[in-house]
């Protein structure tokens, strides 16, 4: 099994998601750089936060048009799992893997700080290894992370079990103090209709390791992992 | 062009009559316009140093680690395991006053390329900043431009922001400081040096295309900021951060492929600095040919080409051999590597353009012929009545007042939550940061280790003031303690020395005791200077800054996991002071709780016991390693009585709040001991700790071997601070939420009335 993390331009945290598979997981995992084609060698692939193209123009607007993406279609189509953190997850809006869009945080500034989010949904490659209704704390770390779509588009969301992450205060109510950007519904996280697409903006790669605050993140990766040993992936 | 001698263009320049003659008497002849353009730049005092060189050299610059001192683009020292940290703090104040955003942005730019020049990949910024007050409608603009610039920049590299300070004060109202450090780890092997080195070397530029932006940017630096200043904005550049992003890898890879000879950040004066002291360092020349330079406007003359202070760009001096592995990697980050010349044996710095020499001069005239001005100082006048602080002269408060006191100092922007400043600010990334902002000096692992970098800035502007010698020590140990409280141990500093105008002879003596006050500070605590940056003419419409000597010190713990952090930990556990609490109203000169509750900026502050200093830095390291302590906190703004409340804010749950009473810091005894002095006292050599009851017997030994008093004032407890008298009655209690809120507010308050 090997996970792939995808380097485009501006990319900042592809080296933080790398260390968490690889030194910290132990699963083997390799740099893809953003204009590679082939993915045949890969079962998972991160994409990762940062700037990609400096976020100019829109966040992830540029980055979908790397090469990589034609293949990541394919991947996706293939029933591979593909989690897009941050700025993967505004890329992954982009590209139309997942519903919606990013709007500037509400309070219209960055914001870098830790949240707490309730797991909605258990039953995804994903989250499989957390509690239902768990609440994990996370950290945040973005300016476009207000998630926007449709009314229809987030009852349908919601009525699949896609919202797969959203804001809570520390005893699991969505309440609007709790929300630190303004997302619709407070999501933070959802899947494609498949399933084997994750997009979410807080940063599970952060608080994966006890000595940075927290490890509440780890397990999204094991997740993974197991859903890839068990092929539950492929069952949706 | 007309002739020069008569339109006399270099005094717009910012050259002094004598320089310019100085210029053609070693030139043998008459500079020609581009040439006197390269000179006024290099020797403005913003690249030349030339009224604070002479005291630079009496500063400390060696020691046992020290890898490499001031000089080059940044200092390296050494942290064990073949690793080194390059680290170095520099000042964008002229240009944040003009255009805030992109002069923080390109502040951070700039010292970012400093630290990439070494051969290191950046990992941390700290931000130090000062402003005019609050709710002065000005100070609003700037900060929020600045705090935006910073995040702006800052969180698109992937460098986290993991510390620095914020400080507001009148004499900053219209230039505002702006100083960022940047450090940096590398392999030992991976040092790179910004020499030309190796004739028939290639010279190229790699990086962002040069425009006309931000020609004469030093100039502007080095001069005092009046109300033309506003029309110098296109003296400021723009930032491109992705391309910065970009730089920074595209060089790491160029560099670990052994192509690069040398290296160096092309920021203030751009071509015309980096070509002369790379040259200048190795005692080679350049020959360069600026039309081949990468250009993003057209019809740029060599004038235009080697004044250009555009962004993102740097100079490599590459093995002729390697030039195509050069502009691959360039290729592949999608960066302009062109070659611009090559390393000569002339000892020149030659400048071609279309065919024409456009300039040649003496590497050695540019670099390092600037003339060093020792101007006169004079005590300044206004410390004959600063001076005056007499007991009388400040009311004691009654014990009832205090809690409301303690809630207006944890409340003022100097003291209260950053918080609204540094969630704007990604201190996150990199997955290294184990103590972020607002909790005291930043601690970062280096992964592959055991070990923690700790990195602080500290400088209160307003005891320099008061007495630059004993303020400046004051700031080089409070940085050290700030260090030593998480148990590492201090290594090194780099300065950033922030003054008015060193034509002002009250100014320059400023400058001359603060150097004489940091350069013993540093050698008692063995903290050499590895660099740094002087900003002088720090003045608007005539005020001059506070002198304000900006410390970032780097320390080192050899065991993160036995890091010291500064909240209390369980109920029950001892609370103690190491070191002295004066208690008198000396003590409160130049004190937060002086200007805040009492309006006044007055005092002679001590000067700090550096001895006692070490001492205490001893006891912190050896109790780290002992694993004695529970907390530790350093005693700064606000003094005893908000450092216990600090700590009770950084608290673990069921451990919020303490009861202390200063009987043990002997206060019945003492003559000229005052309640108020004691609990928000400052200039105090002590730190805060608690620990276990069942450790006090090692604490104290600890203590006793280093010849440290030891204190033990109060207990920790669950949710409330207390404060007893000496007789036992309980004068102060304060909700542990309370104060947590006044904490946390305090700042966005301040910034919305």
């Amino acid at each position: 099994m090997k996970f792939g993390v995808v380097v485009f331009p501006g990319s900042n945290c592809d080296s933080d998601a790398y260390h968490v598979l690889k030194d910290v997981i132990g699963v083997d995992c390799e740099y893809v750089w953003h204009e590679t084609r082939d993915l045949s060698d890969f079962q998972a692939l991160v994409l990762p936060g940062g700037f990609s193209y400096g976020d100019y123009l829109r966040c992830g607007a540029l980055a979908r048009f790397s090469p990589v993406m034609d293949s990541v279609y394919r991947f996706v189509d293939e029933g591979k799992l593909v989690i897009g953190i941050c700025n993967g997850f505004q890329i992954l809006l982009e590209a139309g893997l997942l519903p919606g869009a990013m709007l500037p945080n509400n309070v219209l500034e960055f914001r870098c700080q830790w949240v707490d989010l309730k797991v909605e949904n258990t039953k995804t490659p994903f989250t499989c290894l957390y509690e239902p209704g768990e609440v994990i704390r996370v950290p945040i770390a973005h300016h476009e992370g207000n998630y926007y779509a449709e009314p229809d588009v987030l009852d349908e969301l919601e009525r699949a079990g896609r919202v797969v992450l959203r804001y809570v205060d520390a005893s699991g109510n969505p309440t609007l103090e709790a929300n630190p950007n303004g997302a619709a519904r407070n999501i933070a996280g959802i899947t494609n209709e498949k399933g084997n697409v994750l997009g979410l903006m807080p940063h599970p790669e952060r608080c994966s390791e006890s000595i940075l605050g927290g490890r509440d993140g780890r397990r999204i990766f094991l997740s993974m992992i197991k859903s890839l040993e068990t092929g539950a992936s492929l069952s949706f | 062009m007309a002739d020069i001698s008569q339109t006399a263009p270099w005094r717009e320049m910012g050259l002094r009559d004598s320089e310019y003659e100085l210029i053609k008497a070693r030139l043998g002849r008459e500079p020609n316009y581009t040439e006197l353009g390269m000179f006024a730049v290099l020797w403005s005092e913003h690249c030349a140093y030339k009224h604070s060189k002479r005291l630079l050299r009496t500063l400390p610059t060696k020691g046992p680690g020290v890898l490499v001192g001031p000089g080059e683009n940044a200092g390296v020292v050494d942290i064990g395991d073949n690793l080194a940290c390059a680290f170095k703090i520099e000042s964008h104040n002229h240009p944040s006053a003009v255009e805030p955003y992109q002069g923080a942005a390109t502040g951070i730019g700039g010292i970012v390329r400093d630290i990439l020049a070494m051969g290191a990949r950046p990992v941390v910024l700290l931000d130090s900043l000062r402003f005019g007050p609050p709710d002065d409608p000005k100070t609003r603009f700037l900060f929020g431009g600045v705090v935006s610039g910073i995040a702006g920049y800052g969180n698109c590299l992937g460098i986290p922001t993991v510390g620095g300070e914020v400080f507001f004060a009148k004499p900053y109202a219209g230039n505002p400081l702006v100083n960022v450090l940047c450090g940096g780890i590398m392999k030992h092997e991976d040092l790179h040096r910004g020499g030309a080195y190796g004739v028939g070397n290639v010279v190229m530029v790699v990086g962002h295309s040069t425009g006309r932006d931000g020609i004469h940017g030093c100039t502007f630096a080095s001069d005092v900021l009046d109300e033309d200043s506003e029309s110098k904005r296109s003296n400021v550049q723009v930032g491109d951060p992705f391309m910065e992003k970009l730089l920074i890898e595209a060089c790491l890879e160029m560099m670990a492929c052994g192509a690069v000879v040398g290296i160096q950040d092309m920021g203030a004066a751009g071509l015309t600095s980096s070509c002369a002291e790379t040259a200048a360092r190795a005692g080679t020349g350049l020959v360069i040919d600026v039309g081949k330079v990468p250009m993003r406007e057209e019809g740029m003359n060599a004038y235009e080409v080697m004044l250009s202070e555009s962004q993102e760009r740097m100079l490599l001096i590459v093995g002729s051999d390697k030039v195509d592995e050069v502009k691959r990697i360039g290729a592949k980050w999608g960066l302009h590597a062109a070659e611009i010349g090559r390393v000569t044996d002339s000892g020149n710095l030659e400048v071609l353009h279309n065919g024409n020499l456009e300039a040649s001069i003496p590497v050695s005239l540019l670099a390092m012929g600037a003339p060093e001005y020792t101007p006169g100082a004079r005590e300044p006048e206004y410390l004959r009545k600063t001076r005056e602080l007499k007991d009388e002269s400040v009311r004691t408060p009654e014990f009832s007042e205090m809690k409301e006191i303690l809630l207006e100092l944890l409340a003022s922007p100097n003291i209260a939550s950053k918080e609204p400043v540094f969630r704007q600010y990604d201190y996150m990334v990199r997955t290294d940061t184990v103590e972020g902002p607002g909790r005291g000096a930043a601690v970062v692992r280096v992964k592959g280790t055991k070990k923690g970098l700790v990195f602080t800035t500290d400088c209160n502007g307003r005891l320099i003031y008061l007495s630059p010698k004993s303020g400046a020590a004051w700031a080089v140990t409070e940085a050290a303690l700030n260090v030593a409280v998480t148990g590492a141990k201090p290594l090194a500093i780099t300065n950033c020395l922030n003054f008015g105008s060193p034509e002002n002879p009250e100014v320059f003596w400023q400058l001359k005791e603060a150097v004489r006050g940091m350069g013993e500070a540093c050698q008692a605590l063995e903290t050499p200077v590895t660099g740094g940056n002087v900003s002088l003419y720090n003045e608007s419409d005539g005020v001059a800054i506070y002198p304000t000597p900006i410390i970032g010190m780097l320390g080192l713990l050899e065991d993160i996991e036995k890091r010291i952090t500064p909240g209390f930990k369980s109920a029950g556990d001892l609370v103690a002071v190491l070191g002295k609490v004066w208690g008198d109203v000396r003590s409160l000169s130049g004190s937060e709780y002086l200007e805040v509750v009492h309006g006044m900026v007055a005092g002679d502050p001590r000067e700090p016991d550096l001895e006692l200093a070490r001492g205490i830095i001893e006891v912190l390291n050896e109790g780290a390693r002992e694993g004695v302590f529970s907390s530790a906190q350093d005693l700064s703004e606000g003094g005893l009585l908000v450092a216990l409340a600090e700590s009770c804010i950084h608290g673990e749950g069921g451990a919020r709040g303490c009861v202390m009473s200063p009987k043990a810091l002997g206060c019945g005894g003492r003559e000229g001991i005052r309640a108020d002095a004691m609990l928000f006292g400052e200039s105090n050599t002590a730190v805060l700790v608690s620990f276990p009851a069942n450790c006090e017997e090692q604490v104290s030994h600890i203590c006793r071997r280093q010849n440290v008093p030891l204190s033990v004032i109060g207990r920790v407890q669950s949710s409330a601070l207390a404060v007893e008298t000496c007789g036992g009655l309980r004068v102060l209690e304060v909700p542990a939420e309370e104060i947590a809120q006044a904490y946390s507010r305090g700042l966005e308050d301040s910034l919305k009335s």
